[in-house]
């Protein structure tokens, strides 16, 4: 009996369109009902990198979610940077606190996109409008400067921030807070000993030119050409290519090079 | 042991879904290269597997035979997308490292298997216990797996060091193909092994044999 009535196509219709409208409201009213959470997470997972990339605190994971919100909220002076000019942006139609790159990217009056010859770290499409942080000490005067950088890995797109320290020519830190790189091998870019050696590097490369090299060997014991020279990591070859490029290619003249030079002068 | 704890427990060495059925390899490769999100992974899939089963035994009598495998799919792929969900608000970190494979869950082949061929003939809660049961059977074996991967690939239980890895200034030089996916099948294969020496009654029969050389000769 209820196998007729099962194969029926009235019957098919009827389980179809109560199930679909069951599930369909199970999953949209979990979605809503986690959302402001979840939203609450993206933002606190962000703003960890940020403290820990500013040498503001030991250890950042130590932290309640209160405390980091309350840090970054006192500490943390977020600006909108022109990359195309290399000042700070100063029209009103983009909010700097809700602004988002990945917003940007999806629209052609915020972003462009790069060919392939601009593009040695494989972002595809890059913002006008970056968004930086900015430490400032009691006096007033700029003590960390934090720049957003991403750049193409082995298999992924590794998205991290770039700390500098004042004097904008000596590297606080580096960390990224996204990467899908091989676990152990590239993933090691995460290892807190091999970001360690970033501290104190001179991104001053001379003649106007900025950037770090990522080499394999001390290739040289030159004390003023290793002050530029980060080890590679062993095993991870194109990872580390990835990031020597994404870190020149941000720091370069299509990156925040202009920027860095017109704050250095004192001149924005 | 009576019936419902047999029906919980046969799937966790009997009736083990990775290694007697071999269903859920692809998951199980991909990530067990720690312990600590092995663990959330298999909790997921015991969740999921074990409601889904649940549902579809409810409703059993009035699915379709037509589009019985559509039915079992919407059932289990919201049960999925609401863990997935729960898991981003209160376990971020760990869903960040487990990334799409906890949507993959609705990939998995246990979770359809079970729906199909224990929930659909069998009251809700033998399926529950059924499916919480499989969910347990693969679990073990990803925490015996992610064991290993963890303790020679990265010198770690749970995110602890045991062995101090050269990289971070101790003795121990890690293995690097124990956190490439092809280990997993290496140790998932010596366990299938293990399991089939101490039970004998796993082993499959041959379906072909191969034909001994000399009587090829002899014919010719």
């Amino acid at each position: 009996m209820s196998d007729i009535n099962n194969n029926s196509i009235k019957k098919i219709l009827l389980v179809t369109i109560i199930l679909c409208l069951l599930c369909s409201v199970l999953v949209a009213s979990t979605a809503v009902f986690l959302n402001a959470r979840q939203e609450e997470n993206k933002q606190l997972d962000m703003e960890k990198s940020i403290l820990e990339v500013s040498g503001l605190v030991e250890n950042v994971n130590a932290l309640s979610r209160e405390e980091v919100f309350k840090l970054s909220a006192e500490k943390l002076i977020p600006a909108l940077v022109d990359l195309r000019t290399g000042t700070f942006y100063k029209g009103s139609e983009l909010n700097v606190n809700s602004y988002n790159f990945n917003d940007a990217l999806k629209s052609n009056k915020l972003s462009r996109a790069l060919p392939i010859s601009e593009d040695p770290a494989l972002i595809k499409r890059q913002e006008y409008y970056s968004k930086v942080f900015m430490v400032k000490n009691a006096q007033g005067q700029l003590s960390v400067l934090i720049l957003p950088v991403r750049g193409y890995g082995l298999w992924s797109t590794l998205y991290g921030f770039l700390a500098l320290k004042g004097d904008l020519k000596t590297v606080q830190a580096l960390t990224f807070y996204s990467q899908k790189e091989t676990p152990g091998l590239g993933g090691e870019v995460d290892n807190p000993r091999w970001k360690a050696q970033w501290h104190n590097k001179s991104i001053d490369l001379g003649k106007g030119k900025l950037g770090i090299q990522v080499v394999k060997t001390e290739s040289s014991t030159d004390s003023e050409e290793r002050s530029h020279q980060v080890d590679a990591i062993s095993g991870a070859t194109l990872t580390s290519r990835g990031v020597s490029h994404l870190i020149n290619f941000w720091l370069g003249s299509q990156g925040f090079g202009p920027f860095l030079k017109n704050l250095k002068r004192g001149a924005i | 042991m009576n019936k419902q704890s047999s029906i919980l427990f046969s799937p966790v060495v009997d009736n083990n879904p990775i290694t007697l059925q071999v269903l859920g390899i692809c998951s199980a490769l991909a990530v067990t290269t720690n312990m600590a999100t092995s663990f959330v992974m298999a909790v997921s899939v015991m969740i999921v597997t074990a409601l889904s089963s649940m549902f579809v035994s409810v409703i059993r009598k009035h699915i379709p035979d037509s589009i019985r495998i559509i039915v079992q799919m919407t059932i289990i792929a919201s049960l999925v997308i609401v863990v997935d969900q729960v898991l981003e608000a209160y376990a971020y970190s760990t869903s960040k490292q487990l990334s799409v494979f906890v949507g993959l869950i609705i990939t998995n082949c246990i979770v359809m298997g079970r729906a199909e061929g224990f929930a659909m003939s069998n009251p809700p809660l033998a399926s529950f216990l059924d499916g919480a049961g499989n969910g347990l059977g693969y679990g073990l074996i990803l925490m015996v797996v992610a064991f290993f991967r963890e303790l020679i690939g990265s010198g770690k239980l749970f995110g602890i060091t045991i062995l101090p890895t050269v990289n971070n200034g101790g003795w121990y030089t890690p293995n690097g193909l124990m956190l490439l996916a092809p280990s997993a099948f290496f140790l998932i294969g010596m366990i299938i092994w293990a399991v089939r020496s101490y039970k004998p009654a796993q082993v499959e029969k041959s379906v072909f044999k191969i034909a001994p050389q000399h009587q090829l000769m002899e014919e010719h």
